[in-house]
Protein backbone atom coordinates (compact mmCIF):
# COMPACT_ATOMS: atom_id res chain seq x y z
CA UNK A 1 0.00 0.00 0.00
CA UNK A 2 0.94 3.36 -0.33
CA UNK A 3 1.43 4.36 2.81
CA UNK A 4 2.99 7.92 2.03
CA UNK A 5 -0.20 9.45 1.36
CA UNK A 6 -2.14 7.33 4.10
CA UNK A 7 -3.27 9.78 6.90
CA UNK A 8 -3.36 8.23 10.24
CA UNK A 9 -3.53 11.69 12.26
CA UNK A 10 -5.77 14.52 10.58
CA UNK A 11 -4.63 16.76 13.47
CA UNK A 12 -0.71 16.77 12.68
CA UNK A 13 -1.11 15.03 9.26
CA UNK A 14 1.12 12.13 10.55
CA UNK A 15 1.01 9.25 8.21
CA UNK A 16 1.21 6.01 7.86
CA UNK A 17 4.29 5.65 6.06
CA UNK A 18 5.93 7.88 9.55
CA UNK A 19 3.94 5.34 12.14
CA UNK A 20 5.40 2.20 10.54
CA UNK A 21 8.99 3.89 10.27
CA UNK A 22 9.15 4.32 13.92
CA UNK A 23 7.94 0.93 14.77
CA UNK A 24 10.09 -0.78 12.78
CA UNK A 25 12.94 1.78 14.84
CA UNK A 26 11.58 -0.05 17.82
CA UNK A 27 9.04 2.67 19.11
CA UNK A 28 6.27 -0.04 19.70
CA UNK A 29 4.07 2.50 21.99
CA UNK A 30 1.71 4.79 21.58
CA UNK A 31 3.32 7.30 23.84
CA UNK A 32 6.69 6.81 22.19
CA UNK A 33 4.90 8.04 18.83
CA UNK A 34 2.99 10.51 20.31
CA UNK A 35 6.28 12.15 21.52
CA UNK A 36 8.07 11.75 18.44
CA UNK A 37 5.23 12.99 16.06
CA UNK A 38 2.78 14.84 18.03
CA UNK A 39 0.52 12.14 17.18
CA UNK A 40 -3.01 12.25 19.55
CA UNK A 41 -1.75 15.88 20.48
CA UNK A 42 -3.79 17.40 18.11
CA UNK A 43 -7.49 18.93 18.90
CA UNK A 44 -8.86 15.26 18.68
CA UNK A 45 -6.91 14.09 21.63
CA UNK A 46 -5.94 10.43 20.00
CA UNK A 47 -9.77 9.64 19.14
CA UNK A 48 -9.36 9.46 15.58
CA UNK A 49 -5.85 8.19 15.60
CA UNK A 50 -5.74 6.10 18.46
CA UNK A 51 -7.18 2.81 17.31
CA UNK A 52 -5.22 3.13 13.99
CA UNK A 53 -1.95 3.43 15.38
CA UNK A 54 -2.78 0.30 18.30
CA UNK A 55 -3.81 -1.79 15.03
CA UNK A 56 -0.11 -1.25 13.67
CA UNK A 57 1.26 -1.91 16.48
CA UNK A 58 -0.47 -4.77 17.29
CA UNK A 59 0.34 -6.12 13.55
CA UNK A 60 4.11 -5.19 13.71
CA UNK A 61 4.17 -6.74 17.38
CA UNK A 62 1.80 -9.65 17.39
CA UNK A 63 0.82 -8.67 20.53
CA UNK A 64 -3.29 -8.19 20.79
CA UNK A 65 -4.43 -4.60 21.18
CA UNK A 66 -5.70 -5.64 24.96
CA UNK A 67 -2.18 -6.22 25.86
CA UNK A 68 -0.72 -2.90 24.18
CA UNK A 69 -0.22 -0.38 26.77
CA UNK A 70 -3.08 2.36 26.24
CA UNK A 71 -2.22 6.41 25.95
CA UNK A 72 -3.48 8.41 28.78
CA UNK A 73 -5.58 10.84 28.65
CA UNK A 74 -5.30 14.53 30.72
CA UNK A 75 -7.28 17.62 30.54
CA UNK A 76 -8.85 19.39 28.72
CA UNK A 77 -10.17 17.58 25.99
CA UNK A 78 -10.85 20.63 24.11
CA UNK A 79 -8.97 23.91 23.35
CA UNK A 80 -9.59 26.37 25.94
CA UNK A 81 -7.91 29.93 25.84
CA UNK A 82 -5.92 30.96 29.18
CA UNK A 83 -7.58 33.77 29.26
CA UNK A 84 -10.92 31.87 30.16
CA UNK A 85 -9.14 29.75 32.65
CA UNK A 86 -6.82 32.82 34.37
CA UNK A 87 -10.54 34.17 34.88
CA UNK A 88 -11.93 31.68 36.35
CA UNK A 89 -8.45 31.15 38.87
CA UNK A 90 -9.04 34.98 40.11
CA UNK A 91 -12.50 33.63 41.88
CA UNK A 92 -9.80 31.57 44.43
CA UNK A 93 -12.70 29.03 45.31
CA UNK B 1 -17.59 26.93 41.80
CA UNK B 2 -20.85 25.76 41.23
CA UNK B 3 -22.39 23.32 43.12
CA UNK B 4 -24.36 19.94 42.43
CA UNK B 5 -25.68 17.08 43.59
CA UNK B 6 -25.29 14.97 39.99
CA UNK B 7 -23.71 15.93 37.17
CA UNK B 8 -24.47 14.24 33.54
CA UNK B 9 -22.12 14.96 31.09
CA UNK B 10 -24.25 14.79 27.78
CA UNK B 11 -27.49 15.14 26.97
CA UNK B 12 -28.27 12.32 24.42
CA UNK B 13 -30.80 9.25 25.27
CA UNK B 14 -28.72 7.80 27.80
CA UNK B 15 -27.61 11.27 30.02
CA UNK B 16 -31.35 12.59 29.30
CA UNK B 17 -32.71 9.43 30.67
CA UNK B 18 -30.68 9.09 33.80
CA UNK B 19 -31.51 12.72 34.54
CA UNK B 20 -35.41 11.88 33.92
CA UNK B 21 -34.88 8.65 36.62
CA UNK B 22 -32.60 10.71 39.13
CA UNK B 23 -35.11 13.55 39.69
CA UNK B 24 -37.68 11.79 39.75
CA UNK B 25 -36.15 10.17 42.90
CA UNK B 26 -35.73 13.23 43.85
CA UNK B 27 -32.28 14.44 43.42
CA UNK B 28 -31.28 18.03 41.99
CA UNK B 29 -29.24 17.48 38.46
CA UNK B 30 -27.28 19.30 35.94
CA UNK B 31 -27.53 18.32 32.28
CA UNK B 32 -23.72 19.42 30.18
CA UNK B 33 -24.37 19.82 27.15
CA UNK B 34 -21.99 19.99 24.39
CA UNK B 35 -24.23 21.33 21.48
CA UNK B 36 -27.20 23.84 21.34
CA UNK B 37 -29.72 21.56 21.63
CA UNK B 38 -30.39 18.43 24.09
CA UNK B 39 -31.13 14.96 22.15
CA UNK B 40 -27.31 13.64 21.65
CA UNK B 41 -27.18 11.26 18.10
CA UNK B 42 -31.12 11.70 18.15
CA UNK B 43 -31.91 14.67 16.83
CA UNK B 44 -30.64 13.65 13.02
CA UNK B 45 -32.10 9.82 13.27
CA UNK B 46 -35.23 10.64 10.70
CA UNK B 47 -36.11 6.54 11.10
CA UNK B 48 -37.90 4.92 13.31
CA UNK B 49 -36.50 2.43 16.17
CA UNK B 50 -36.98 -1.22 16.38
CA UNK B 51 -36.58 -3.11 19.89
CA UNK B 52 -39.58 -3.40 21.86
CA UNK B 53 -42.43 -0.75 23.13
CA UNK B 54 -40.66 0.57 25.96
CA UNK B 55 -38.23 1.98 24.13
CA UNK B 56 -40.31 3.14 21.57
CA UNK B 57 -39.77 1.20 18.89
CA UNK B 58 -42.31 2.22 15.51
CA UNK B 59 -41.27 5.85 16.99
CA UNK B 60 -38.66 8.22 15.01
CA UNK B 61 -35.78 9.13 16.97
CA UNK B 62 -36.27 12.80 16.64
CA UNK B 63 -39.67 12.29 18.07
CA UNK B 64 -38.14 9.90 21.01
CA UNK B 65 -36.09 13.04 21.74
CA UNK B 66 -39.13 15.43 22.44
CA UNK B 67 -40.78 12.27 24.10
CA UNK B 68 -37.63 12.21 26.78
CA UNK B 69 -37.21 16.15 26.90
CA UNK B 70 -41.40 16.18 27.36
CA UNK B 71 -40.72 14.00 30.24
CA UNK B 72 -37.57 15.62 31.86
CA UNK B 73 -39.78 19.12 31.23
CA UNK B 74 -42.23 17.55 34.41
CA UNK B 75 -39.47 17.86 36.32
CA UNK B 76 -38.34 21.18 36.07
CA UNK B 77 -37.45 22.53 39.32
CA UNK B 78 -35.18 19.39 40.12
CA UNK B 79 -33.37 19.93 36.66
CA UNK B 80 -30.83 22.60 35.14
CA UNK B 81 -29.20 22.36 31.76
CA UNK B 82 -26.81 24.04 30.23
CA UNK B 83 -25.62 23.80 26.15
CA UNK B 84 -23.43 24.84 24.20
CA UNK B 85 -21.05 23.68 27.37
CA UNK B 86 -18.23 20.87 26.93
CA UNK B 87 -16.74 19.29 30.09
CA UNK B 88 -13.14 19.63 29.18
CA UNK B 89 -11.50 17.99 32.49
CA UNK B 90 -12.85 15.96 35.57
CA UNK B 91 -10.03 15.54 38.46
CA UNK B 92 -9.58 13.59 41.92
CA UNK B 93 -10.64 15.87 44.08
CA UNK B 94 -14.08 15.33 42.34
CA UNK B 95 -14.31 18.96 40.32
CA UNK B 96 -15.58 18.99 36.53
CA UNK B 97 -14.08 21.86 34.59
CA UNK B 98 -16.29 22.88 31.26
CA UNK B 99 -15.98 25.55 29.03
CA UNK B 100 -19.68 27.36 27.57
CA UNK B 101 -19.22 28.63 23.62
CA UNK B 102 -15.51 29.85 23.51
CA UNK B 103 -16.31 32.45 26.30
CA UNK B 104 -16.77 30.97 30.17
CA UNK B 105 -14.67 28.11 31.72
CA UNK B 106 -16.50 26.82 34.88
CA UNK B 107 -15.56 24.50 37.45
CA UNK B 108 -18.41 22.32 38.91
CA UNK B 109 -18.31 20.27 41.68
CA UNK B 110 -21.01 17.28 42.26
CA UNK B 111 -21.48 14.92 44.64
CA UNK B 112 -21.39 12.38 41.82
CA UNK B 113 -21.73 12.18 38.34
CA UNK B 114 -22.74 10.26 35.25
CA UNK B 115 -20.63 10.29 32.43
CA UNK B 116 -22.78 9.35 29.23
CA UNK B 117 -20.46 11.16 26.73
CA UNK B 118 -21.41 8.70 23.90
CA UNK B 119 -19.39 7.17 21.23
CA UNK B 120 -17.08 8.72 18.75
CA UNK B 121 -16.96 7.75 14.87
CA UNK B 122 -13.76 5.00 13.48
CA UNK B 123 -12.10 5.65 10.96
CA UNK B 124 -10.00 3.94 7.72
CA UNK B 125 -6.32 3.74 6.81
CA UNK B 126 -6.24 4.26 2.85
CA UNK B 127 -4.15 6.39 0.49
CA UNK B 128 -5.23 9.93 -0.17
CA UNK B 129 -7.86 9.18 2.96
CA UNK B 130 -7.96 13.24 3.66
CA UNK B 131 -9.63 14.48 0.87
CA UNK B 132 -12.36 16.64 0.80
CA UNK B 133 -15.58 14.56 0.32
CA UNK B 134 -14.28 11.57 2.73
CA UNK B 135 -16.85 11.56 5.64
CA UNK B 136 -17.92 10.18 8.51
CA UNK B 137 -21.53 8.61 8.03
CA UNK B 138 -22.65 10.15 11.07
CA UNK B 139 -21.29 13.43 9.76
CA UNK B 140 -23.25 13.05 6.56
CA UNK B 141 -26.57 12.33 8.52
CA UNK B 142 -26.09 15.10 10.21
CA UNK B 143 -25.23 17.49 7.30
CA UNK B 144 -28.81 16.16 5.56
CA UNK B 145 -31.22 15.97 8.90
CA UNK B 146 -30.02 18.49 10.70
CA UNK B 147 -28.90 21.11 8.66
CA UNK B 148 -30.47 20.00 5.49
CA UNK B 149 -27.36 20.06 3.47
CA UNK B 150 -26.57 17.65 0.80
CA UNK B 151 -23.10 16.33 1.17
CA UNK B 152 -22.74 15.56 -2.89
CA UNK B 153 -24.48 13.25 -6.26
CA UNK B 154 -22.42 10.05 -5.79
CA UNK B 155 -21.75 7.82 -3.03
CA UNK B 156 -19.68 4.70 -1.83
CA UNK B 157 -20.92 3.93 1.44
CA UNK B 158 -18.27 2.31 3.55
CA UNK B 159 -19.87 -0.72 6.10
CA UNK B 160 -23.05 -2.51 6.08
CA UNK B 161 -23.87 -1.83 9.64
CA UNK B 162 -27.19 -0.33 10.67
CA UNK B 163 -25.76 3.27 10.70
CA UNK B 164 -24.41 2.39 6.49
CA UNK B 165 -27.87 1.32 5.97
CA UNK B 166 -29.70 3.52 6.95
CA UNK B 167 -27.92 6.52 5.76
CA UNK B 168 -27.27 4.97 2.46
CA UNK B 169 -30.78 4.89 1.90
CA UNK B 170 -31.15 8.56 3.53
CA UNK B 171 -29.05 9.49 0.57
CA UNK B 172 -31.02 7.73 -1.82
CA UNK B 173 -34.32 9.95 -0.52
CA UNK B 174 -32.19 12.64 -0.10
CA UNK B 175 -32.08 12.08 -4.16
CA UNK B 176 -28.12 11.08 -3.49
CA UNK B 177 -27.02 8.42 -5.85
CA UNK B 178 -25.64 5.23 -3.91
CA UNK B 179 -23.20 3.49 -6.37
CA UNK B 180 -22.42 0.36 -3.84
CA UNK B 181 -22.45 -0.45 -0.15
CA UNK B 182 -18.84 -2.32 0.95
CA UNK B 183 -18.29 -4.33 3.92
CA UNK B 184 -14.92 -5.79 5.06
CA UNK B 185 -17.10 -8.86 6.79
CA UNK B 186 -18.22 -11.88 4.93
CA UNK B 187 -21.79 -10.89 5.95
CA UNK B 188 -23.90 -8.17 6.22
CA UNK B 189 -23.53 -6.55 9.51
CA UNK B 190 -26.91 -4.54 9.92
CA UNK B 191 -30.60 -5.94 10.50
CA UNK B 192 -31.93 -7.67 7.34
CA UNK B 193 -35.25 -5.35 6.83
CA UNK B 194 -32.97 -2.39 6.17
CA UNK B 195 -30.23 -4.17 3.99
CA UNK B 196 -33.14 -5.80 1.83
CA UNK B 197 -34.98 -2.58 1.09
CA UNK B 198 -31.60 -0.84 -0.17
CA UNK B 199 -31.07 -4.33 -2.46
CA UNK B 200 -34.48 -3.82 -3.53
CA UNK B 201 -33.38 -0.59 -4.95
CA UNK B 202 -30.66 -1.84 -6.86
CA UNK B 203 -28.11 -0.96 -4.64
CA UNK B 204 -25.14 -3.59 -4.19
CA UNK B 205 -23.58 -4.53 -1.13
CA UNK B 206 -20.27 -5.98 -1.60
CA UNK B 207 -19.13 -8.11 1.42
CA UNK B 208 -15.37 -9.27 1.83
CA UNK B 209 -14.67 -5.84 0.12
CA UNK B 210 -12.44 -2.81 1.48
CA UNK B 211 -11.38 0.62 0.07
CA UNK B 212 -8.11 0.15 -1.69
CA UNK B 213 -7.33 4.16 -2.30
CA UNK B 214 -8.96 7.67 -3.13
CA UNK B 215 -8.43 9.17 -6.02
CA UNK B 216 -8.79 13.19 -6.70
CA UNK B 217 -7.05 16.51 -6.91
CA UNK B 218 -9.03 19.12 -5.26
CA UNK B 219 -11.38 16.38 -3.55
CA UNK B 220 -12.81 12.68 -4.30
CA UNK B 221 -13.15 12.01 -7.70
CA UNK B 222 -12.74 8.01 -7.31
CA UNK B 223 -12.37 5.46 -5.40
CA UNK B 224 -10.79 2.00 -5.77
CA UNK B 225 -12.11 -0.92 -3.95
CA UNK B 226 -11.04 -4.13 -3.87
CA UNK B 227 -11.31 -8.10 -3.05
CA UNK B 228 -10.49 -9.55 0.74
CA UNK B 229 -9.53 -12.73 1.21
CA UNK B 230 -10.61 -15.38 4.36
CA UNK B 231 -7.65 -13.74 6.28
CA UNK B 232 -9.04 -9.85 4.81
CA UNK B 233 -5.89 -9.06 2.66
CA UNK B 234 -6.91 -7.74 -0.65
CA UNK B 235 -7.06 -10.08 -2.86
CA UNK B 236 -4.81 -8.23 -6.47
CA UNK B 237 -6.42 -8.10 -9.43
CA UNK B 238 -9.78 -7.38 -7.96
CA UNK B 239 -9.55 -3.92 -7.83
CA UNK B 240 -12.98 -1.82 -9.17
CA UNK B 241 -13.57 1.64 -9.68
CA UNK B 242 -16.31 4.23 -8.49
CA UNK B 243 -16.86 7.42 -9.96
CA UNK B 244 -17.48 8.88 -6.43
CA UNK B 245 -17.93 12.46 -5.23
CA UNK B 246 -18.82 11.10 -1.75
CA UNK B 247 -17.37 8.47 0.76
CA UNK B 248 -18.95 7.60 3.96
CA UNK B 249 -16.95 5.70 6.65
CA UNK B 250 -19.56 3.83 8.58
CA UNK B 251 -16.99 1.21 10.10
CA UNK B 252 -18.19 1.63 13.71
CA UNK B 253 -18.19 3.48 16.95
CA UNK B 254 -15.72 3.68 19.43
CA UNK B 255 -16.59 4.54 23.43
CA UNK B 256 -15.65 8.18 23.92
CA UNK B 257 -13.49 7.04 27.38
CA UNK B 258 -11.68 10.25 27.79
CA UNK B 259 -13.07 11.57 30.93
CA UNK B 260 -13.15 8.31 32.69
CA UNK B 261 -9.27 7.61 32.31
CA UNK B 262 -8.37 11.25 33.54
CA UNK B 263 -10.43 10.55 36.72
CA UNK B 264 -8.75 7.49 37.21
CA UNK B 265 -11.18 4.65 36.24
CA UNK B 266 -9.78 1.43 35.79
CA UNK B 267 -10.35 0.59 31.91
CA UNK B 268 -10.31 -2.33 30.17
CA UNK B 269 -10.19 -3.00 26.62
CA UNK B 270 -13.17 -5.18 25.58
CA UNK B 271 -13.11 -5.85 21.57
CA UNK B 272 -16.99 -6.80 22.03
CA UNK B 273 -18.06 -3.23 23.89
CA UNK B 274 -16.17 -2.02 20.65
CA UNK B 275 -13.25 -0.80 22.64
CA UNK B 276 -11.62 0.89 26.08
CA UNK B 277 -14.33 0.56 28.69
CA UNK B 278 -14.75 1.33 32.67
CA UNK B 279 -14.98 -1.17 35.34
CA UNK B 280 -18.53 -0.73 36.24
CA UNK B 281 -20.45 -3.13 38.98
CA UNK B 282 -24.40 -4.16 38.39
CA UNK B 283 -25.64 -0.38 39.09
CA UNK B 284 -23.22 1.56 36.32
CA UNK B 285 -21.13 2.59 39.36
CA UNK B 286 -17.12 2.74 38.07
CA UNK B 287 -14.28 1.64 40.27
CA UNK B 288 -14.00 5.67 41.32
CA UNK B 289 -16.91 6.14 43.96
CA UNK B 290 -19.58 8.53 42.68
CA UNK B 291 -18.77 8.04 39.14
CA UNK B 292 -21.50 6.55 36.86
CA UNK B 293 -21.78 5.62 33.37
CA UNK B 294 -24.51 5.01 31.26
CA UNK B 295 -25.14 4.25 27.37
CA UNK B 296 -22.10 3.69 24.85
CA UNK B 297 -19.40 5.17 26.74
CA UNK B 298 -19.62 1.73 28.59
CA UNK B 299 -19.89 -0.28 25.48
CA UNK B 300 -21.10 -0.09 21.62
CA UNK B 301 -24.93 -0.62 21.66
CA UNK B 302 -28.17 0.84 20.16
CA UNK B 303 -29.97 4.03 21.59
CA UNK B 304 -32.69 1.49 23.15
CA UNK B 305 -30.23 -0.02 25.49
CA UNK B 306 -28.85 3.65 26.40
CA UNK B 307 -32.27 4.83 27.35
CA UNK B 308 -32.91 1.55 29.70
CA UNK B 309 -29.15 2.30 31.00
CA UNK B 310 -30.08 5.87 31.60
CA UNK B 311 -32.81 4.96 33.70
CA UNK B 312 -31.00 2.55 35.49
CA UNK B 313 -27.65 4.46 36.26
CA UNK B 314 -30.10 7.59 36.97
CA UNK B 315 -31.95 5.40 40.00
CA UNK B 316 -28.78 4.17 41.43
CA UNK B 317 -26.65 7.02 41.43
CA UNK B 318 -29.53 9.12 43.13
CA UNK B 319 -29.72 5.96 45.77
CA UNK B 320 -26.16 6.46 46.53
CA UNK B 321 -26.06 10.14 47.34
CA UNK B 322 -29.26 9.63 49.46
CA UNK B 323 -32.47 9.96 47.27
CA UNK B 324 -33.94 6.12 47.26
CA UNK B 325 -36.76 5.82 44.94
CA UNK B 326 -39.93 4.54 46.45
CA UNK B 327 -40.32 1.80 43.98
CA UNK B 328 -36.26 1.62 43.67
CA UNK B 329 -36.20 -2.27 43.41
CA UNK B 330 -39.28 -2.40 41.35
CA UNK B 331 -37.76 0.13 38.60
CA UNK B 332 -34.34 -1.43 39.12
CA UNK B 333 -35.47 -5.18 38.02
CA UNK B 334 -37.33 -3.75 35.63
CA UNK B 335 -34.22 -1.78 34.02
CA UNK B 336 -32.35 -5.16 34.60
CA UNK B 337 -35.14 -7.29 32.71
CA UNK B 338 -35.33 -4.92 29.72
CA UNK B 339 -31.92 -4.60 29.26
CA UNK B 340 -31.61 -8.78 29.37
CA UNK B 341 -34.59 -8.66 26.60
CA UNK B 342 -32.82 -6.22 24.40
CA UNK B 343 -29.36 -8.50 24.71
CA UNK B 344 -31.27 -11.65 23.75
CA UNK B 345 -30.37 -11.78 20.24
CA UNK B 346 -27.40 -13.08 18.43
CA UNK B 347 -25.50 -9.30 18.71
CA UNK B 348 -26.80 -9.02 22.37
CA UNK B 349 -24.88 -12.36 23.25
CA UNK B 350 -22.01 -10.60 21.61
CA UNK B 351 -22.29 -7.48 24.12
CA UNK B 352 -23.29 -9.71 27.30
CA UNK B 353 -19.89 -11.61 26.96
CA UNK B 354 -18.33 -8.18 27.01
CA UNK B 355 -20.11 -6.93 30.00
CA UNK B 356 -19.11 -10.09 31.74
CA UNK B 357 -15.78 -8.87 31.01
CA UNK B 358 -15.89 -5.70 32.81
CA UNK B 359 -18.58 -6.31 35.54
CA UNK B 360 -17.18 -5.99 39.35
CA UNK B 361 -18.64 -6.09 42.79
Amino acid sequence: MNDENTIVCRCSDVTLKEVRDLIKQGYTTYDEIKRITRIGMGPCQGKTCGQLVLREISAATGKSIKELKLHMNRPPVVGVKLDLIAEEAKKND
Amino acid sequence: MKHVEIAIIGGGPAGLCAAISAASSGANVLIIERNNKLGGQLVKQTHMFFGSEKQYASTRGIDICNILINKLSKFKDKVEIMTDTTVVGMYEDGVITAMYKEEKYIKIKSEAVIAATGAFEKTLAFPNNDLPGIYGAGAVQTLMNVYGVKPGNKVLMVGAGNIGLIVSYQLMQAGVEVKAILDAAPKIGGYLVHASKIRRMGVPILTRHSVKEAIGKEYLEKAVICELDEKWQPIEGTEKEFDVDVMCISVGLSPLNELLVMRGCEMKYVPQLSGLVPLRDENYETTVGNVFVAGDISGIEEASSAMVEGYLSGLCTAEKIGYKHEKFEELKNDYLNQLDDLRSGAVGKHILEGTKEILVN
